[in-house]
This record gives C-alpha cells, sequence and structure tokens, in this order.
C-alpha cells in the first residue's frame, strides 16, 4: 500500500465522530467608530508609516522626480505614471538593487494594519519583499474592520499568490530586540486615498 | 537528531539552572512575551468566542480530516503543485532527497519549519552532503552553533546578544564585541541576500493548508519564506497533516490568534497564500503522518492535533521558563511538546509529561483551547501503566499506595513522621532526601488535620 493510502486508511479508522463546524458571526466581532484611525494607529504600532491624501498628485509628483533623480524605483500604479511591465523576467539578483516599489494594495484591515497584495499587483512575487523601501496605496473605501471582512472582501485563491502584508520586515531574535528591516523591506509608507 | 537524548529533562534543567542570573534572565523575557500576549488577547473583546471558533473549526477538521486531505489534494494538483505523502519521518527526508538529486541542486535555503525539525532533515541531508542554510534570523544564530532551536517561534532565545556577537564574529566576521543587535541584524541580511539570490531550491513549513483551494498560508515576519520560495526554482512545502483547516474564511479566525498568542503582534508582518507555482517554477507539498493518526486515534491526546504552534504554552510555563527548551530533548519543546512527544517514542520522552506543575496556564492561554495540563496527566497514568517511568518514581508510587489503602498504617506513618522531624530533623533535612533540595521541609504540625477534626468536631 501506498503511504498516501496507509494514512487515509489510518485517518479514516482513528477519526472521532463528525462534529459540525462553527457559524462566525460578524456581530460578535469587535466594531471601530473610526476605520482610518484605527488602521493608523495599529499601523504606526508594527513600524509602517501613514499618510492621507485626497488624490494621487502629490505621490505622481515624488515619483517622478525620483525617476528623474536616477533612483531605482518600480511603479505598478497605473494613476501614478508609466508601469514597469517586465518585471516577471527579472532574476532576483537585479530585483535585490530596487530601492522602492510602489503598489496599490486591494484590501486593508484596521485590528492589524495588514494589506491584502494580489500577485497581479505586485507585478514579481518577489518584489513587495525583495526591495529595500515598499509604498502601498490603499483606498479610504477600502478599509475593512477584521480579517473576517477581509476574507469576505478578497478572492484568496483568485491568483498564484496573495499575501497579507503588515509593516516593515522584522525580527527580534536577537535578545528580542525589535530590529526593523530583517530580510524583507526595510520600511512601509501607506498611502490612503480619498 | 543533534539533540542529547540520554539526558532527561530534570538533569537537564538542572545544568540550566546553574547559571542564576541567565535562568532569571530566560524567565523574565519569556514573560515578558506572555504578557505582550495578555495584552493583545484583551483587546479584542470577542477573544474568548475566537479561541472557541478555533477550536470547534479544528475539531470538526480532525472528524473530518481524510475527506479534506482529499480535497486539499485534488485542489492543488489541479493548481499544479506536485503532492507527496510520508507515512513517517524517514519518508519525508527521502522525498526531499529524491527531488533534490533529481535537480542536480546544491544550493538550498530553508524557512522555519518545525516539522523538518521532528524529521531531522537537516541531519539527514548533511549525511548525503548537502548542506541546507536557515534563513530564520534565530534559526541561522542557532545552526551556526550547531545548536538545535530551543523554542518553535524564538528559536534564539536561550543566547544573549554577546553570544550572537561571538557567533556572528567567527562565522560572519563582524566586529568583535561589537553587541548592537541592529548591527548584528544587518549583518545576517547581507549574508543571507546572497544565499537567497543563488538559492535554486526553498524549503518551507506550512501554518494552514485550506481544503476548499488547495493553497497554503505561511507566516513570517522577517519575510525568508518569501524570499526563498520566490527566488528559487523549485519550492518545497512540508506539512504535518494537522495543519488542514476547511476553508479560506477560517483563515480570519486562526490569523487573529496565531501572532497575538504567539508575540503580542495583531498579525505577523507577513501572511503569504501560496495556491500556483510561478511560470517556471516546481511547487512540491510533502503531506507527512509520522505518527499523527496514531494520536488521532487517542481519544484522550487526539485533541492535541489541533495545535497550531503559537507557544503560547512555553512562555507561560513557570517551568519552561526556568529550564529552557533544549531540556526537552526534541524538536518540539514546552508543554505541547510535553503531549505530542511521548506519541512519537514513548520510551525516550517518558520523562516529559512530568516536566510541568499541572498548573493548568498552558491550557488557559492555548487559542484553540487544548486541554494541555489534563493530558500531560493521563501520559503520567499511561506511562506508569506501561513501565516507562525510573524505578525511583515506581517504587515511591507503589509505596504511596500501599499506604493511601490503609488507613491504620497511614494515620501511624503520619504520627511517625512528623515524630521524626520534631526530634530528629537532620533524618529528612539531609541530601539523601529529594524532596529538601531547593527546599525548607515544612514544621511538623503538632497533630494530623484528623486529629483535630475529631477533637473539635462536638464542638
Amino acid at each position: 500500500m501506498s503511504a498516501r493510502e496507509t494514512i487515509l486508511k489510518n485517518i479514516t479508522a482513528n477519526k472521532p465522530e463528525l462534529v459540525e463546524l462553527p457559524s462566525i458571526d460578524l456581530n460578535a466581532v469587535i466594531q471601530y467608530s473610526d476605520l482610518v484611525q484605527q488602521y493608523k494607529t495599529v499601523l504606526q504600532s508594527i513600524g509602517g508609516g501613514t499618510v492621507e491624501l485626497q488624490n494621487l498628485a502629490s505621490l505622481k509628483q515624488e515619483l517622478e522626480s525620483r525617476v528623474a533623480k536616477g533612483d531605482f524605483v518600480v511603479n505598478r500604479i497605473a494613476a501614478l505614471g508609466e508601469v514597469s511591465d517586465s518585471l516577471a523576467s527579472l532574476t532576483a539578483d537585479e530585483l535585490a538593487a530596487v530601492d522602492t516599489a510602489y503598489l496599490q494594495g486591494a484590501v486593508a484591515v484596521a485590528e492589524n494594519g495588514a494589506i491584502w497584495l494580489y500577485e497581479s499587483q505586485m507585478g514579481n512575487r518577489l518584489l513587495p519583499f525583495i526591495c529595500q523601501h515598499l509604498v502601498i496605496v490603499i483606498e479610504r473605501k477600502n478599509i475593512v474592520p477584521t480579517m473576517h471582512h477581509a476574507y469576505k472582501q478578497i478572492e484568496s485563491a483568485k491568483e498564484g499568490f496573495g499575501v497579507f502584508l503588515a509593516g516593515p520586515s522584522k525580527t527580534a531574535d536577537i535578545e528580542q530586540s525589535l530590529v526593523i528591516g530583517a530580510h524583507g523591506a526595510r520600511s512601509l509608507i501607506v498611502y490612503i486615498i480619498g | 537528531m543533534s539533540h542529547n537524548s540520554t539526558l532527561k529533562h530534570a538533569e537537564a534543567a538542572a545544568q540550566f539552572i546553574n547559571d542564576e542570573p541567565r535562568t532569571n534572565w530566560h524567565d523574565e523575557t519569556l514573560w515578558f512575551v506572555r504578557q505582550k500576549r495578555d495584552k493583545a488577547a484583551h483587546g479584542l473583546p470577542e477573544w474568548e468566542q475566537l479561541r472557541e471558533w478555533a477550536s470547534q473549526v479544528k475539531n470538526h477538521t480532525l472528524s473530518n480530516l481524510d475527506n479534506y486531505l482529499k480535497e486539499f489534494e485534488s485542489k492543488a494538483q489541479d493548481n499544479g503543485v506536485i503532492v507527496h505523502w510520508a507515512a513517517d519521518a524517514e519518508e519525508h527526508n527521502r522525498i526531499i532527497y529524491d527531488i533534490i538529486a533529481h535537480h542536480k541542486i546544491k544550493k538550498i535555503v530553508k524557512s522555519k519549519s518545525m516539522l523538518t525539525e521532528e524529521c531531522g532533515l537537516n541531519e539527514f541531508l548533511h549525511t548525503k552532503g548537502i548542506e541546507t542554510v536557515d534563513t530564520d534570523l534565530g534559526e541561522r544564530i542557532v545552526q551556526f552553533r550547531n545548536e538545535p532551536p530551543s523554542h518553535i517561534v524564538l528559536p534564539a532565545i536561550h543566547l544573549k546578544k554577546q553570544d550572537v556577537s561571538d557567533t556572528f564574529h567567527e562565522h560572519l566576521n563582524t566586529e568583535k564585541g561589537n553587541n548592537d543587535p541592529q548591527y548584528l541584524t544587518e549583518a545576517a541580511r547581507q549574508h543571507l541576500r546572497e544565499k537567497f539570490i543563488e538559492s535554486e531550491l526553498a524549503i518551507t513549513g506550512v501554518n494552514f493548508a485550506i481544503a476548499e483551494t488547495g493553497g497554503f498560508v505561511v507566516c513570517t515576519n522577517e519575510g525568508n519564506a518569501d524570499m526563498g520560495a520566490h527566488a528559487a526554482k523549485i519550492h518545497i512545502a512540508c506539512m504535518g497533516f494537522e495543519k488542514m483547516i476547511p476553508r479560506a474564511e477560517h483563515l480570519s479566525v486562526f490569523l487573529r490568534l496565531l501572532a497575538r498568542s504567539a508575540t503580542g503582534q495583531p498579525i505577523t508582518t507577513y501572511s503569504s497564500h501560496f495556491h500556483k507555482p510561478r511560470q517556471g517554477q516546481e511547487m512540491h507539498i510533502v503531506i507527512v503522518d509520522n505518527g499523527r493518526s496514531r494520536q488521532l486515534g487517542r481519544a484522550d491526546f487526539r485533541n492535541s492535533l489541533k495545535c497550531i504552534r503559537c507557544a503560547a504554552c512555553f512562555n507561560t510555563c513557570p517551568v519552561y521558563r526556568r529550564s529552557g527548551g533544549h531540556s526537552y530533548h526534541t524538536a518540539v519543546a514546552g508543554p505541547i511538546g510535553s503531549i505530542l512527544n511521548p506519541n512519537i517514542d514513548m520510551r525516550a520522552n517518558a520523562d516529559l509529561p512530568f516536566a510541568s506543575t499541572l498548573c493548568g496556564s498552558c491550557s488557559n492561554v492555548c487559542p484553540v483551547k487544548i486541554d494541555i495540563h489534563d493530558q500531560l496527566w493521563k501520559w503520567r497514568q499511561v506511562l506508569v501503566a506501561e513501565g516507562y517511568v525510573d524505578t525511583t518514581k515506581k517504587v515511591g508510587l507503589k509505596g504511596m499506595a500501599f499506604l493511601l489503602a490503609r488507613p491504620g498504617l497511614y494515620r501511624f506513618a503520619g504520627k511517625a513522621g512528623r515524630a521524626v522531624m520534631r526530634l530528629f530533623p537532620w533524618i529528612v533535612n539531609n541530601k539523601l532526601n529529594p524532596w529538601y533540595k531547593q527546599r525548607e521541609m515544612p514544621a511538623p504540625p503538632k497533630q494530623s488535620f484528623r486529629d483535630w477534626y475529631l477533637q473539635n468536631k462536638k464542638q
């Protein structure tokens, strides 16, 4: 018998009687009076920064001036200007030189500061992790209270890869001292638009 | 595994506490993590409801596990993922070795996976001449030092920054005596970026596997699992079969609980959802049993398989905090390890269920409501019945049972004991009495409770 058959046979023989799944009642979970304020407070507490903007004009200017200066920046947001489309073919070595990536986030979660990114928003799966600094733009209306709400809004299996990203990369593996910038991005700024 | 399996928990703990300042530091550091967990838990009014949901989802999943595993396998295969099944550690290691050998891979990075520790993967590959680079910072530190992790979430929690500085000076040529965590982390970042970029194959663990979608979620703060998996042309994800959950919506419950319970963070920095290999990539999942189906059949112990590896039970445990992870001589230490490991090897791990005060704090903080302290107590009974406890414990317990079954003799022994302690205290206050070690004997009462009761009940 193959390992698969043996394992499944043993599980069938040993599993307990069927127990019902609980239903998750959203009325039982925390509510926030001000989602944006809650989001900003939590993100700051985990090392990220936030900027509220009416529209993308000033961010567009910032990006243009960085491109003019010759910084290696990657833009994935059409409203900010030319989008880098050829990322998929870049090697890890090439992507490691990216200073800042500008990405559009799908949903932001007020309770924990996380943002859902689809693979199509990254252009390359490695980009949000290997870039030195990360800028993510989200729409004010796409901030939801909790993870329960977030999973209702996204389709987590729609693309090959997706991530909830909360703040810059961090570690406390050396004597519990918090250090920002472990392997991934050293900083995260979230622009809240609208 | 490189664990010293001959030393029992109590002996290893005795060595650990020889360094009193370090023991106190270890104790306080983990208690601080426990306090951060409390703060995060108290921030959510529905915390207890969340634990209940998580517990029920896991109970349900275990009761339908064979069907969920088949559903998961079939969806993952539809997604273009290659699924393997391993009955035990040896088969798990061989499957991975075969993939490595088939592609003639030389450069391998691995993110934290307690399953691969449980299976002794690194040591196995080493015997085949293949070196794996652990990429979690804590794991890289202990790997350089040729030690196993001492904690499942904080692998290097037994080390001070001077230790890390010395290790990095030796292996990464950092400045001698520079103990700044920022500086040391930056050195590891540069060193490991090179490893990520040149790696051909990445091994990761799995936090949750979703039956409905065939996908799996990996949680890290550092981003090392993603750096490895997205850079390498082959990704192997290894999972114990109990990682299964029914649907994506259930991730919300577990992701809300996991990091809050582990470190007090509202969520880990990265909760990565893998469904399909990227263009040109090969993705494998290895589903491992290694004793889990046997544990599923033990009604008293099966719900240990609900564990999501947050380590809240470690951080709260008065014994873990004061004995260190290495004294448990197994990949998963702490209270949860003490109820999982006797299933894997009863003889080798018979000491572990006794490494507890049965205070119950572990069960109180467990995000999926495993009755850990009850199971520790039940394992003790199984181990004694099966003859796996040492002779002194067995003789002591037998003597106690003999005495307690004979009330007249019990009363006589009590009287004699009180008299001895009063008149000849040196008979019990010496090194031959293990109870006297690190304790003062209590002052002997003048009379037993029974005598007092008989004397006073008429009043």
